[in-house]
Parts: C-alpha cells; sequence; structure tokens
C-alpha cells in the first residue's frame, strides 16, 4: 500500500498498538531548563530509573542572560533553574551542553548543528517547535512535562496517529521573498487552528529549492497552524548538510544510513488526509498586523477590514492591543526595535543575510537593533565570518545565544507598548514582555527595516 | 492524578478565539521547579494591572463566576507546549474546559493533569456561553464514565467524545507511565530489532 512519509516514520517506530493508540518509540530526546525540572521528580517520586540516558541531550536555552554569560546568572529564579538541570543531569547521566559549552545554544539550533537530527528518526522536545526538526524527514514533535516523564520511563509515548496533511508550493520564490515569508504566508491562509490535529509534509519545487535552513524555519513554523509537525523529505541538499557533523553516522554506516533515508519519500499514490497547493510566485514579503501568527499579510497589504461575525471580538481585542486599525497599511508605522533571534530564525545563513543588507548601512537612530544567535557555534562562526563588525558598525548589537526576546523569560524583554519587528514565531499579546506589541517577519525585513526605522515596501530596498 | 467521575458545577465564560498558552500562563512565571502554585498567575496579564491590582472587567475577577468550568472560544490552548497552562488551570481550580476546538498539545496536557477538555459544537458553545452571561449560576453536570454534558435548566444532554483509553485513566487517576513502564521488555526488544542503530 502506498504511504506518506511520515506513515513510513512512524511505523518503523511503534512498539505495538492497542485499538486507536500506539506505542511508539522515541529515538532521541531534548530537554531544557524550563519543561524539564517537574518530570525529572516525576520519576523520583515513583522511584523510576531513566531508562535511555543517552538518548537525551540536555541544553539551557530559554531562560539564559544573553550578555555576560561567563559570570553566574544573576536572577535568582533562573539560576535556580538552570542549577537544577545541571543536577539532574550529573546525577541520571545526560550529556548537558550548558551555559559556557562549546554546543550550548537553543535546542533546534544545535540538534541540526550537530548533526543528531536525521532522517527517518523520532525526536521529542518539551517544546512545541520541536517540528523544527521534521526539515530533515524526521518525525519530530513538541510535548508536555508529563510526556517528557514517560519518555525519560520508557523511551516511548502513548499516542494516536494524527492524520495527514501536504501542502505543496510549486514554482519559483520572488525576490526578496524567503522561506519565513513562505509558512508566514501558508500559516495565513489556514489560520492558527488550520492545521490542528494533522502532521503536515511540506512538498513541492519551491520548498525543495530552499536550503537546510530555511526549511527549518519552515517547519520550525507548522505548530503555528495547530499542527502536530511538519516535515520535508530528505533529499540530497539534507545528506549534504549532515554529512561530517559530530553525531552523523561515519564511513560504513553512513553508506547504510543514505540507502535507508533515500526510502524516505512519500509514495506516489499516497492519500493525504488534506492537501494544499500555493503558488510560489503569489507569495510576497510578509509581515503579521495582529496578535497570533495566523494574522499576517503581504508587506505592502491592508489589515483586513471584514471578518467572520463569530471572531470579530477576539479580532478587534487584538487590534486594538496592536494599535491598529482595521483596513489601514502598515507602511511607515515607526518601529521601535528589531529583534533577530529565536529557533525560526537565528542561524548562520540568517545571520549572513542580515550582515549582507546592512554592510556598509546605519540602522535608524529611534530603533534598537538586537541580534541573537541561535548558538555558541553560529556565534562563532559569524565571529570567524567577520560578521560580527559588520553588525556593530551598522549599530546592531551581537549577544550571546539563548531563547532571549522570543519568549522574554530573561531579562531581554520589549517595553509595554513598543513595536518590535522580530524573526520570532510567535506574536502573541506579551510574549516579547507585557504590552510588548510584535510583529513578525523574515531576516531580511527585519534588517530593512532596522535600517529604514519604518515598514516598508522592501522590494523598493533590496541590494 | 486524581481520579475524575462527575462534576456538578458552573461555568465561567471567556468568549475570545485562539486562546494561546501564553495568555494562560505567562512565560516569565514559568521559572519555578515544581508544579505547584501557577494558579495564581492564571490569566495573569489579562487579570491584573501592572501594579498588581485586579482588572475588574475580567472575568475571573467577577465574584458572579464561581464555576470550575472554563468556557472558552474555538482553538483554546494553542501556542507553547508548556503544561503549565494546563496545571494553572487546575491549580486555580478548574476541572474541565469547554471550547469547540482544542490545540493538540493542549489538549494532551489537560488529560494528563486530570483537567478534562471537552468539545463541543461551534452551536452548543455559543448557546452556553450567552446562557452562563444571563445566569452565571447555570448549572452544568459532567458525566465522565456516559460521556455527556447536561444542562439541566435546558433540560438538554449533550455527548463528548474522548479516547476510550485516556477515559479510564482519568476515571481512575492512572497515567501513561505506569502503563509504558510496564512495556519495557517490549520496548527492549524492539530496540534490538530495529533496522537503523546510527
Ligand atoms: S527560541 Fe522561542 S520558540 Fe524557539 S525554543 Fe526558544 S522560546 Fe521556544
Amino acid at each position: 500500500m502506498p504511504r506518506p512519509l511520515f506513515d513510513k516514520i512512524w511505523d518503523a517506530h511503534v512498539v505495538r498498538s492497542l485499538d486507536a493508540l500506539d506505542v511508539v518509540y522515541i529515538d532521541r530526546h531534548l530537554i531544557h531548563e524550563v519543561t524539564s525540572p517537574q518530570a525529572f521528580d516525576e520519576l523520583a517520586a515513583r522511584g523510576l530509573e531513566l531508562f535511555r540516558p543517552s538518548q537525551i541531550l540536555a541544553t539551557a536555552d530559554h531562560n539564559v542572560p544573553t550578555l555576560n554569560q561567563h559570570l553566574p546568572i544573576a536572577e535568582p529564579l533562573s539560576r535556580s533553574q538552570v542549577d537544577k538541570l545541571t543536577e539532574n543531569c550529573q546525577k541520571y547521566g545526560i550529556e548537558l551542553y550548558g551555559l559556557g559549552h562549546e554546543r550550548q545554544g537553543i535546542v533546534h539550533v544545535i540538534g541540526p548543528e550537530l548533526g543528531l537530527t536525521q532522517p527517518g528518526l523520532t525526536m521529542v522536545c518539551g517544546d512545541s517547535h520541536t517540528s523544527t526538526h521534521g526539515a530533515f524527514g524526521a518525525v519530530a514533535f513538541g510535548i508536555g512535562t508529563s510526556q517528557v516523564a514517560q519518555v525519560m520511563a520508557s523511551q516511548c509515548l502513548l499516542l494516536s496517529r494524527p492524520k495527514r496533511m501536504r501542502i505543496s508550493v510549486e514554482g519559483e520564490l520572488r525576490p526578496g521573498v524567503t522561506a519565513k515569508d513562505l509558512i508566514l504566508y501558508i500559516i495565513a491562509q489556514l489560520g492558527t487552528g488550520g492545521a490542528t490535529g494533522h502532521f503536515v509534509e511540506y512538498a513541492g519545487s519551491a520548498v525543495r529549492s530552499l536550503s537546510m535552513e530555511g526549511r527549518m524555519t519552515v517547519c520550525n513554523m507548522s505548530i503555528e497552524m495547530g499542527a502536530r509537525g511538519g516535515l520535508i523529505a530528505p533529499d540530497a541538499t539534507t545528506f549534504a548538510y549532515v554529512a561530517g557533523r559530530p553525531f552523523a553516522p561515519q564511513g560504513a554506516a553512513w553508506d547504510d544510513a543514505v540507502a535507508y533515508w533515500q526510502t524516505l519519500y512519500s509514495d506516489e499514490d499516497a492519500v493525504f488526509d488534506t492537501e494544499f497547493t500555493y503558488d510560489a510566485a503569489a507569495i510576497t514579503p510578509m509581515i503579521t498586523y495582529g496578535t497570533n501568527p495566523g494574522m499576517g499579510i503581504a508587506i505592502t497589504g491592508h489589515v483586513p477590514n471584514e471578518v467572520p461575525a463569530a471572531e470579530a471580538e477576539s479580532f478587534d481585542k487584538s487590534l486594538k492591543y496592536m494599535g491598529f486599525e482595521r483596513g489601514e497599511s502598515l507602511l511607515g508605522k515607526q518601529i521601535d526595535y528589531v529583534f533577530i533571534g529565536s529557533c525560526t530564525n537565528s542561524r548562520i545563513e540568517d545571520l549572513r543575510a542580515v550582515a549582507a543588507y546592512v554592510a556598509g548601512k546605519q540602522k535608524a537612530e529611534h530603533v534598537a537593533a538586537f541580534i541573537v544567535p541561535g548558538s555558541k557555534q553560529v556565534e562563532q562562526q559569524a565571529i570567524a565570518e567577520g560578521i560580527d563588525k559588520i553588525f556593530a558598525a551598522a549599530g546592531f548589537e551581537l549577544r550571546e545565544p539563548g531563547c532571549s526576546a522570543c519568549l522574554a523569560m530573561n531579562e531581554d524583554k520589549i517595553p509595554a507598548g513598543a513595536y518590535c519587528v522580530a524573526t520570532s514565531n510567535r506574536n502573541f499579546e506579551g510574549r516579547q514582555g507585557p504590552g510588548s506589541r510584535t510583529l513578525l517577519a523574515s531576516p531580511l525585513v527585519a534588517a530593512i527595516t532596522a535600517v529604514q526605522g519604518r515598514i516598508v515596501d522592501i522590494t523598493q530596498y533590496l541590494n | 492524578m486524581e481520579k475524575f467521575q462527575t462534576l456538578r458545577t458552573s461555568g465561567v465564560p471567556l468568549p475570545l478565539e485562539n486562546i494561546d498558552t501564553d495568555q494562560i500562563i505567562p512565560a516569565r512565571f514559568l521559572k519555578a521547579t515544581t508544579r505547584e502554585g501557577f494558579g495564581t498567575n492564571l490569566f495573569c496579564d489579562w487579570r491584573y494591572n501592572a501594579d498588581g491590582s485586579p482588572k475588574p472587567e475580567f472575568v475571573l475577577n467577577d465574584p458572579r463566576y464561581q464555576g470550575q468550568i472554563l468556557v472558552a472560544g474555538k482553538n483554546f490552548g494553542c501556542g507553547s507546549s508548556r503544561e503549565h497552562a494546563a496545571w494553572a488551570l487546575y491549580d486555580a481550580g478548574f476541572r474541565a474546559v469547554i471550547s469547540s476546538y482544542f490545540a493538540d498539545i493542549f489538549r494532551g496536557n489537560a488529560l494528563n493533569t486530570g483537567l478534562l477538555p471537552l468539545q463541543m459544537s461551534d452551536e452548543v458553545l455559543a448557546r452556553l456561553l450567552a446562557a452562563i452571561e444571563a445566569d452565571p449560576t447555570l448549572e452544568l453536570v459532567v458525566d465522565l464514565p456516559a460521556q455527556t454534558l447536561a444542562v439541566p435548566a435546558w433540560g438538554e444532554t449533550f455527548s463528548f467524545a474522548i479516547d476510550p483509553y485516556k477515559k479510564e485513566c482519568l476515571i481512575n487517576g492512572y497515567d501513561d507511565i505506569d502503563f509504558l513502564v510496564n512495556q519495557k521488555s517490549a520496548i527492549a526488544a524492539f530496540e534490538k530489532q530495529r533496522a537503523w542503530t546510527w
């Protein structure tokens, strides 16, 4: 029977089935300081062993400062949470790339970068953006803390098989249109709940032509339309990216792995529960105007005038929070902050794109622009390439790795009422600090906005 | 996890769509390393002013609403995977949430916390919201074994869907860990035969 890619991977991981639920084996488990402490407590309270410690990798990212990481964390609660992770990892023998480690970084940036993320694997993390790893053709998804404890105790989860959706984007993206615009466009079409209950496969020539970094950006935001996860069939681009990384298979094992990975695609006649096809040429640079990632428009477009009656209350509440009106254009709106970072867009390719634009330019005086690399390795690479100097000359501040203003658990908060163009994935009320107003966009849009100081039709400003 | 069988209470209406887990419990409160105490900060930024004083217009500050069921707009619990959102609702005294659509991870987290996600049609949800706003004491009766939500004042009963295994777990207060740990020998055997070892 022809199967979608998702089913090939899922089926290969079913230990046993009971009625509607499968016991699904998990190959890799990533943990971080925020959603793991209660899971470790759960194990301890039940007197359970950690089943497969070598299949867990830990890092500190959500709650860490992005300045002076060599000093002890000043904020006591953050420090205690990070200390707790260190303690637990020592106690259970888990590899930890903590603060100060050369491999530390945002969990979804370091997995791929270290070659830990590979085609055909099942991967979980107590974080909804675990879908990022699907870019490699892995079944990767976020879980809650109770499930973190389950995986720790058994290396398995009890799950119902999600429905399968395929989203194809065919054709060529226009100049200035990036992977981020592509996914913001899709989410704007489907809405925040549009893929609930589904696992999404992204396909089509526009998706295949994306770099691994671009594919990660796309898969990362799958959860923003409610999907359990997103994935892309692995191909030569994938194999070339994984090859030679620290955890990648070597020698004969590499050949075996590639031979297996080449079987990972949706069969020609595979049936999907839901299918959508979009034309790449219809996608323009995007920006969000509201308080969920589905509220996105072409940067030159207008905030919708009409919405269904049932949504009106939420819609107007959202616009009021953002200080925007129905039907208006965002062009010309002054911006206070530009944040380039998060697991969506903080990889070296993102930093290069920003640097390529801002080289020889200056940020607008009234804008505070900061860049938070996704990992220590990205930071080191940026320094090695001299990108740090370009940022400094342009007035952009390059910080140390972490989640930072993506969720503002640390000090990196946007003040109430201020507008921030961010390359992250969520524009929820207060996401970047109480009262903060977030406009999601690509790194290129963020860079141009920082220089212009206001929202512009970026296609007029491309280098 | 506490057992859940029946619940007779009133509802607290929150008729907004796409309520995300950042609103249910903002990230800055996720620094705790235990499960308890999140209820105080439930819906913090909607519930309190910056100086900590309560916003009188927010429903949780309205003394007329004392029930244990949150009745919320479509696509409840979207966004982050933080189970803290379910813990905060539970800690604040809620035992069920009614909506016409739940985000997947939230639904799972709620079930693992002992909080029942109760999905109704858009139409029933709209009727419930209107009726509760008109009469904050309107009685709602949840019968988990029978999978029903009754509104005695209307003389109507609505059934809801739940995975049969999850239903048993809630009724008995069991969770997946117990089940999975008992599968360890099958899991170890599976590990030996799987094709990929790199
Ligand atoms: S960068 Fe943001 S979205 Fe990504 S893992 Fe960190 S907090 Fe979550």
